[in-house]
């Protein structure tokens, strides 16, 4: 790690002026990827802005047809909140299966999504949830959040304050780990609502988090797993490939894993 | 077993302080004035040096002073050393590279030691070493073990051209190749052994530290054998002689062999503490680790098993070739070598064994001694013939192993080994019976009928543990001894300190050694304190692994207590105004025969400091005593692990369903801290069959170096084991102790494959069975039963 000035904000007024003000200035939220960056001297921020002091960006609240989750709240508290546990169980089964209980304890959904990282679930489950990114300074629809691998639609000095996320979906999430870092190796989130259905896949793209659209077409007809057979995986050139996974491997496991989502989300 | 004596599963005494944060840890100590120390390492995994500018790098804030080989050589500080001696077949002695604690001239692997920058802070310190400008000609590395002597290789030593270390055998080859020309049936397998890389929980750590009144230094260091460190560091490397050196090694958190050898690390801060006039500070991070730490296994092997028209094992020839990395690490040689052929017995009657191992140099980090070290292998490539012999033989895998069991005893194999006891048919029907094999069928028809596969794998393994009788080690090349030592020192009030040469880093000796202690004197436990890890309290002692702190080090402590209660007799005899001969030593009361004179043991302890009842012509005053013990063999835990585990062919992913452990490790002092060795042996040897691996790239790059990629075992990728035990108690030692540090990480890599394959029905997938493998080999199994 190498010096930095630290700055706790108090409010998120206090926290949107800093952004505006403070050159070179990294957010804090959990820090279980920032920190261990900078620690590894990977990220060299001449500033960081902890957002922990904010008490605004934390919590769950029903509102209307929509859970409104505050960009601070961590991944454990989603995954044990009754509100969530009700509306959308597949959302805090997500939450329940990443990391470790202290990096649950730690890490936070903004954090998570502003992060992007390729092999993070909570951007393939909020792309099949049709859920909606809300900024400092707009409000932008996951499908276009998500850019690429860790890159996202958020611009310089803009905060994620929290995501509101449609409930009534049938919805699921199946998670392949990775043995070592427990990421997700291939994750398939899938949410139906209405007629429509997306299939959202992370860990696998050579991009980051993608839509499955022969997937969602077949499902939208009928929301069956065996709807599934007969479509084609996703080509493995378009996908990862590692020391833990080929391409061919991912490939195959978006199919088995989409299957056991579709299947989960039809259980209730 | 009530009570506190051997046998009882008395709660360890040493938890208390680490529940509740109260270790004291290398990294806890901080000396006056101390300055930190910082590593830069070669991001090359082969290249020269051609020169090195720290000018910009020593003006920098906090800078202290920086260091690189030219330092090194300039104060003539010897190189890093190997202690065992190895010769190949044509009786030319290995081939040992120089290896500097600053590389001189050249570096060898990814983490490679370039120079070292000394700071007031560590910050300071790294910032610096970014600063420091090493102009670098890369080389093309040797990474392929497999071609690692091919001609027109890299030369990574100039000492071996061909960067073989040695080409050598053990047994009879005439013998074998006789065997093979009757055998009915020949079994052939190729294996690959994975590397593996260390993780003990506590990273290592040195401080050196200089008083220049005394000229005299200290270490603090993460060392399972400080004695030895001070040893190898005083007489070898040169830093001081050994009056002047005292090495402290104080809580460890955790070693499984990495922490024996002498590193750079520690020789550098050490010697940089007189250098600069301070106490200098090192803690690896854990990637340092990863990168620098000496890795364990790494062998290719191929083997063939001769066997008779009856499944009588005929005879076993085995090829190996072993990746001992960039250097050879203080006790690399002796671990593919007289580590591991002699084991190669494993549990059977083989008449014919040859063994030819070729070690090579490979320009990635050190391999050396983890946690079995040798025996894990040799298990692997003997349990792994063992089932595919019995399949190709259409025998039951377990009927074939009880064919071939040694059954009388002693039985001296044909490498090296006397076996002095154990029964093995025992160990198999016991495991057999706790695992329900008959069950097994009914079982896999369920898994079939949820879609999944199931397998059963045996793994009937030996270790020769208690290492080891200093002569026999000394006539194969071992450079020291390895004995134990112990003193029993007596207070007046009838309290005990024990004073050992062992080393407890998790293994438990404060409870189980004070167990011995408090049983012998009748004493309780409390009133013992073990007191081991410092050069300057405890007598020249040789440290632990290899599962002999029990076998070796407290029969040390009996043959203390033996000579400590035969003086404490004597002091009886004159208090008790009775002949010596009429003492009577029981449950911690010296009594006169056939009478109801007594007195306890403190009081006899009392008596021998006051010394008011004898003279000094008569008797010594005090109590205390001290001994050497030397093994006269080695020890041989042995036992049956069954694993079943079950895969989903979608997926690819191995669950362990079931383990059973049987082991015998002759006679146990603590069951509950053996349970604990082995259940976290198990899980070790679990690690390496479903997810341990190191993988460098094609440039030597290590791409597994960090826990993003390399897989430790968690506790939701086991299973609750089911352990028991046999026993035959050791007959070459005292206690009749065996050793069970090692057994669970011997044992468990074979019977997951052999369970793995036995689902399948397929022969040969290597190690770590990762979900990707198992998925290829099950498709691959699926398309052939289509066929
Ligand atoms: C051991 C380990 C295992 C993990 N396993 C998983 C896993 O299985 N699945 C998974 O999905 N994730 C996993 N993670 C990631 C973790 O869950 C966090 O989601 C992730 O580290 C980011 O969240 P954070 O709150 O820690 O953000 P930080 O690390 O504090 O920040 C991450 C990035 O987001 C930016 N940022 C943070 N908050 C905001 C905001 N409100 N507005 C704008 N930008 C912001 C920061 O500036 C930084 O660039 C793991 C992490 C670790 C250390």
């Amino acid at each position: 790690m190498y010096a930095f000035d630290f700055h706790r904000p108090a409010t998120l007024r206090q926290a949107n002026n800093l952004v505006g003000k403070v050159e070179d200035a990294k957010i804090l939220a959990g820090g279980q990827t920032l920190l261990p960056t900078m620690k590894q001297r990977l990220a060299s921020p001449a500033a960081v802005i902890d957002l922990s002091g904010v008490p605004e960006l934390v919590g769950i609240e029903q509102k209307g047809r929509n859970l409104v989750i505050g960009a601070m709240t961590s991944h454990a508290e989603v995954a044990s909140s009754a509100l969530v546990r009700a509306a959308l169980p597949g959302l805090a089964a997500l939450a329940a299966g990443i990391g470790d209980p202290h990096v649950r304890h730690k890490g936070t959904i903004g954090g998570s999504i502003a992060n992007n990282d390729p092999a993070a679930d909570y951007p393939a489950g909020l792309l099949a949830l049709g859920a909606t990114i809300v900024t400092n300074r707009r409000k932008i629809p996951a499908g276009d959040f998500f850019t690429g691998m860790f890159s996202t639609a958020l611009d310089e000095g803009e905060i994620i304050t929290k995501v509101i996320v449609p409930t009534g979906a049938k919805f699921a999430y199946a998670k392949f780990r990775n043995p070592a870092s427990r990421y997700a190796m291939v994750g398939v989130a899938v949410g139906k609502k209405g007629s429509s259905v997306v299939v959202a896949v992370t860990g696998a793209g050579s991009d980051g988090v993608f839509r499955w659209a022969d997937a969602e077409a077949a499902l939208g007809k009928r929301f069956n797993a065996k709807s599934l057979d007969g479509i084609k995986n996703p080509a493995a050139k378009e996908l990862n490939s590692d020391i833990h996974a080929s391409a061919e491997y991912r490939s195959h496991l978006i199919g088995v894993m989409a299957r056991r989502a579709v299947t989960a989300a039809t259980a209730k | 077993m009530a009570g506190t004596g051997i046998g009882a599963r008395v709660m360890r005494k040493e938890d208390f302080r680490f529940i509740t944060g109260k270790g004291n840890y290398t990294d806890d100590i901080n000396r006056p004035g101390q300055a930190h120390a910082y590593f830069l390492r070669s991001p090359h995994a082969h290249a020269k040096i051609r020169k090195i500018d720290t000018a910009k790098a020593a003006a920098m804030p906090g800078v202290v002073a920086i260091f690189t080989g030219a330092d090194i050589e300039a104060d003539k500080v010897g190189g890093l050393i190997c202690g065992w001696m190895i010769h190949s077949k044509d009786g030319t002695p290995m081939k040992a590279g120089a290896h500097p604690a600053l590389a001189v001239g050249k570096v060898r692997y990814v983490g490679d030691h370039v120079a070292v920058v000394i700071a007031e802070t560590l910050a300071e310190a790294r910032d610096a070493a970014e600063a420091i400008l090493v102009d670098y000609e890369p080389l093309k590395p040797v990474v392929d073990l497999a071609s690692a002597t091919k001609k027109g290789s890299p030369v990574i030593h100039d000492a071996a051209p061909d960067n073989q270390v040695y080409d050598w055998h053990l047994g009879d080859e005439a013998a074998v190749k006789a065997a093979f020309k009757k055998a009915k049936h020949v079994t052939k397998i190729d294996l690959v052994n994975n590397r593996l890389i260390p993780n003990a929980m506590e990273p290592r750590a040195a401080i050196g530290d200089y008083n220049s009144g005394e000229e005299a230094f200290t270490l603090y260091t993460t060392s399972q054998n400080p004695h030895v460190a001070r040893l190898v560091l005083s007489a070898f490397i040169g830093i001081a002689p050994e009056h002047k050196l005292r090495v402290i090694a104080p809580d460890v958190g955790g070693g499984f062999g990495s922490k024996i050898f002498i590193y750079a690390e520690e020789t550098i801060c050490v010697w940089a503490a007189k250098k600069v006039g301070r106490p200098v500070k090192w803690v690896a991070d854990r990637t340092e680790e990863f990168l620098a730490i000496a890795h364990g296994r790494d062998h290719l092997t191929h083997a063939e098993m001769a066997i008779d028209e009856n499944g009588r094992i005929l005879g076993l020839h085995v090829k190996t070739r072993a990746n001992l990395g960039a250097y050879l690490s203080t006790f690399a040689s002796s671990v593919p070598t007289y580590l591991y052929v002699p084991l190669l017995s494993g549990q059977y009657n083989i008449p014919a064994i040859y063994g030819e191992v070729e070690a090579v140099y490979t320009n990635t980090a050190p391999v050396d001694a983890y946690r079995g070290a040798g025996r894990p292998e040799a298990t692997f490539v003997i349990e792994r013939l063992m089932e595919v012999a019995a399949r190709e033989l259409g025998m039951d895998p377990a009927a074939f192993r009880k064919k071939n069991f040694i059954k009388s005893f002693p039985h001296q194999t044909p490498v090296i080994m006397c076996y002095d006891t154990g029964d093995y048919n025992a160990s198999l029907a016991k495991a057999m019976e706790i695992h329900d094999v008959k069950g097994f069928a009914r079982r896999k028809r369920e898994s079939a009928k949820a879609g999944k596969l199931r397998g059963l794998g045996y793994s009937a393994y030996i270790e020769a543990c208690g290492i080891a009788p200093s002569a026999a080690v000394g006539s194969l090349g071992a450079g020291v001894g390895l004995w134990e030592s112990a003193e029993v020192r007596v207070n007046p009030v009838g309290t005990v300190e024990v004073l050992t040469g062992s080393h407890s880093h998790g293994q438990g000796h404060e409870t189980t050694f004070a167990q011995l202690v408090a049983g012998r004197l009748g004493i309780p436990i409390e009133n013992v304190a073990i007191v081991h890890g410092d050069t300057d309290k405890v007598q020249m002692g040789m440290g632990t692994y290899g599962s002999r702190s029990g076998a070796v080090g407290m029969s040390a402590i009996v043959k203390a207590l033996d000579k400590v209660e035969a003086k404490a007799k004597k002091v009886a005899s004159f208090v008790l105004e009775a002949a010596e001969a009429d003492i009577d030593f029981k449950d911690g009361k010296f009594s006169v025969k056939g009478t109801d004179k007594s007195i306890d043991f403190a009081s006899v302890a009392l008596q021998a400091y006051v010394a008011h009842k004898f003279t000094g012509e008569q008797l010594e005053p005090g109590l205390k005593e001290g001994a050497f013990y030397d093994p006269t063999n080695f020890t041989f835990p042995s036992g049956v692990h069954i694993a079943e585990v079950e895969i989903d062919p979608d997926t690819g992913v191995t669950t362990i369903a079931k383990w059973t452990a049987v082991d015998d490790f002759g006679v146990i002092i603590n069951p509950m801290i053996v349970e604990g060795q082995v259940h976290g042996g198990i899980a070790q040897g679990i690690g390496q069959a479903l997810l341990e691996g190191a993988v460098y790239d094609a440039n030597g790059q290590l791409l597994t170096a960090s826990y993003m990629d390399y897989a430790m075992p968690r506790a939701d990728d086991l299973p609750s084991f089911r352990v028991d035990h046999t026993t035959t108690p050791c007959l070459s030692n005292p206690l009749g102790i065996k050793g069970c540090g090692e057994a669970g990480a011997i044992a468990a890599p074979a019977a997951v494959m052999n369970a793995i394959t036995d689902a399948l029905g397929h022969e040969n997938i290597a190690m770590p069975a990762t979900p990707q493998a198992v998925w290829q080999a099950a498709q691959a199994g699926l398309a052939r039963a289509a066929e």
